[in-house]
């Protein structure tokens, strides 16, 4: 399909539309419900009717109504942690292109350093010292995130700043604030931007294990992981309730990667596969 | 003195070929290149262990305050800290207790867990052992079959094989392990009732009832990392399939067979190396949720539970017990792409 003069593939388009649709009824749904994510209305795990069409959860809560409330924390921390890990992953992966020498050995060296250990393995341990509360929780996963956004920005970075013009930007006297703002940040931006979707998919499928380990949001608010771990003890008796979180979780994922997916192509035919 | 003499009588004519003396000079220092290079990753791996160590102690030091007001709570009285601290051993500078703490580790003693005050490598022995029983099955059910697809997927990149190679990877690395668990759990074990949900690991089991509670984890544990082989080996066999040399081969009329095995494959070796290793990396520590799903001993599980009661010196041995295997699995491949560098294999001989 032909979208502003750009050709758009089929993949791309159903990731959209997923998207499109799983951020509208997050953000809007919840105005419709007529009772609260945390109200009791019926017995633990009723079947669906027409009143609560995906059933009550395991004290009696509506099932619907805490996967639009828990969609907007689980979606709203993972965005929240991604633009704070690309806010520290670019700025210190665009210095250390830029300025080279000691900055860039230190900051290559800690990200080396930190990326040698696993990233839940890391958090896990984090968590413990600092405790399990919201701002940790970012905090620490977007400190782990921007290590990947570190790397990608400096090796995008070096490319350009090896460029004629900004050369010829150093060679005119320019600062280094200047030239990392107008040269080298603007030309550097589309492939970052399209690893923007990835690394979006890493920050929700981490804060929904860690909710789903029992180590994120706390009960009673509702977010997609801690739902499932919540009613975990449902599927032995043949309940689905555990199930519609995760495919809620599933659904956002394949959504998101079908968009960055095709985005990265895009940007870099021949990088993009990994990771 | 005499043999030295004899020795080098037969030297000067061969010393008419200019091809001689330079083969005699060259394979010692392939070979002492070969070792040096061999040598340095291993140091490297080393001091990646350490930095390691340092990375998961200091960890738990960032605290603002100190771990024993945050673990007993605001309203502890001043001597059940004071006895807490002294317990851990926190009223010793940092540095010391990182190198005790590291020396006692190395000869296997984790202290004791503050949970419930038993040595944690008891708990340890046990659960490892475990862990990589499901790691292994796991492994064995994905990354051959992954591989084999994923050269599969890159020779028939353009056509529909390929491209539905390409979409079920996508799902399925999108897909949580626990939507797969517990999907595996309801028709497995709750309708068809051929496995338990909840894998236990009794004492005295044989190795067959003890395969058979680690299968549903497996399972579940094994589309990501099918997936993630899946398109780093089609990534890397197409990387090297577009370098020049395999153009001439193509254009000198090799079959197509020969082609990828005599020139793609020994060339694809050392990326297909680092990608199995990567996906091994990711398979321990994607245990961690996968334990947690079937309530299956192993170092995830007791690391997650620890992990809520703040039982620090559990965390710090599970994290280092991850770490360590995760840089060692590494470490291993690396090594193994050096030796297996066609460019360096002359050395061997």
């Amino acid at each position: 399909m032909i979208i502003a003069n750009q050709y758009v593939p089929t993949r791309a388009l159903a990731g959209m539309g997923i998207t499109i649709f799983i951020i509208l009824a997050v953000a809007f749904g919840p105005l419709f419900m007529s009772h609260g994510p945390n109200e009791i209305v019926g017995d633990t795990w009723d079947a669906p009717s027409l009143f609560y069409p995906l059933g009550l959860d395991n004290l009696g809560r509506d099932m619907l109504a805490r996967l639009l409330d828990g969609g907007r924390a689980t979606i709203g921390l993972a965005l929240a942690i991604t633009a704070i890990s690309f806010l520290i992953g670019v700025s210190s992966g665009i210095a250390a292109a830029v300025a080279g020498g000691w900055l860039d050995a230190v900051l290559s060296r800690s990200v080396d350093l930190l990326m040698s250990l696993p990233q839940l393995v890391l958090a896990l341990i984090i968590l413990t010292a600092l405790g399990t509360s919201i701002p940790v929780l970012i905090g620490t996963i977007a400190i782990l995130e921007s290590t990947r956004v570190f790397r990608i920005t400096r090796s995008v970075a070096t490319g350009v700043a090896a460029l004629d013009f900004v050369q010829v930007a150093r060679l005119r006297g320019e600062g280094l604030w200047w030239i990392i703002r107008r040269e080298v940040l603007v030309n550097s931006l589309p492939p970052i931007i399209a690893e923007f979707g990835l690394r979006f998919c890493f920050a929700f499928q981490f804060i929904a294990a860690l909710s789903f380990l029992g180590l994120g949001i706390r009960p009673p608010n509702a977010d997609w992981g801690s739902m499932v771990r919540d009613n975990a003890q449902a599927i032995t008796y043949g309940v689905m309730a555990p199930l519609i979180p995760a495919i809620a979780i599933a659904l956002l994922t394949i959504g998101v990667n079908l968009i960055a997916d095709w985005l990265i192509s895009r940007n870099s035919p021949a990088v993009g596969e990994e990771q | 003195m005499k043999k030295t003499r004899s020795d080098e009588a037969p030297l000067p004519p061969a010393c008419h070929s200019t091809n001689k003396p330079f083969e005699n000079g060259k394979k010692p220092r392939a070979h002492s290149q070969l070792l040096s290079l061999l040598g340095r990753r291993f140091c490297l791996g080393l001091l990646t262990l350490l930095a390691l160590s340092a990375v998961v102690f200091a960890s738990t030091q960032i605290l603002p305050g100190d771990v024993a007001s945050a673990v007993l709570g605001r309203d502890a009285t001043e001597e059940a800290l004071r006895a807490f601290r002294q317990t851990l051993g926190l009223d010793q500078p940092a540095l010391l207790r990182y190198f005790s703490w590291l020396s006692n580790a190395l000869h296997g003693d984790f202290g004791l867990s503050l949970a419930n005050g038993a040595p944690i490598i008891d708990q340890i022995r046990f659960r490892l052992e475990n862990t990589l029983l499901l790691a292994a099955v796991a492994a064995i059910i994905s990354i051959p079959l992954a591989v084999i697809l994923g050269i599969v997927s890159a020779i028939k990149s353009q056509g529909r094989v390929g491209s539905f190679l390409n979409i079920s990877a996508l799902a399925a690395i999108s897909i949580p392990e626990f939507l797969f668990g517990y999907l595996l759990i309801l028709v497995f074990s709750t309708q068809l009732g051929w496995f338990s949900a909840i894998s236990m690991v009794l004492p005295g089991m044989d190795l067959t009832q003890r395969l058979s509670v680690v299968i549903l984890p497996a399972f579940t544990l094994a589309p990501m990392v099918w997936a993630y082989t899946m398109r780093m080996t089609r990534t890397a066999v197409l990387s090297v399939m577009s370098q020049p040399y395999i153009e001439m081969a193509i254009l000198k009329g090799e079959p197509r067979s020969s082609i990828v095995l005599r020139q793609a494959l020994p060339n694809a070796m050392a990326p297909l190396i680092s990608v199995v290793a990567l996906n091994l990396a990711y398979l321990i520590v994607g245990v961690i949720v996968v334990e947690t799903i079937f309530v299956y001993p192993g170092i995830g599980q007791y690391m997650v539970d620890a992990v809520g009661k703040r039982d620090i010196p559990t965390v710090q041995a599970c994290g280092l017990i991850f770490g360590a295997t995760y840089v060692l699995i590494n470490l291993l491949a690396d090594l193994l792409v050096i030796i297996t560098n066609p460019r360096l294999r002359g050395a061997l001989k």
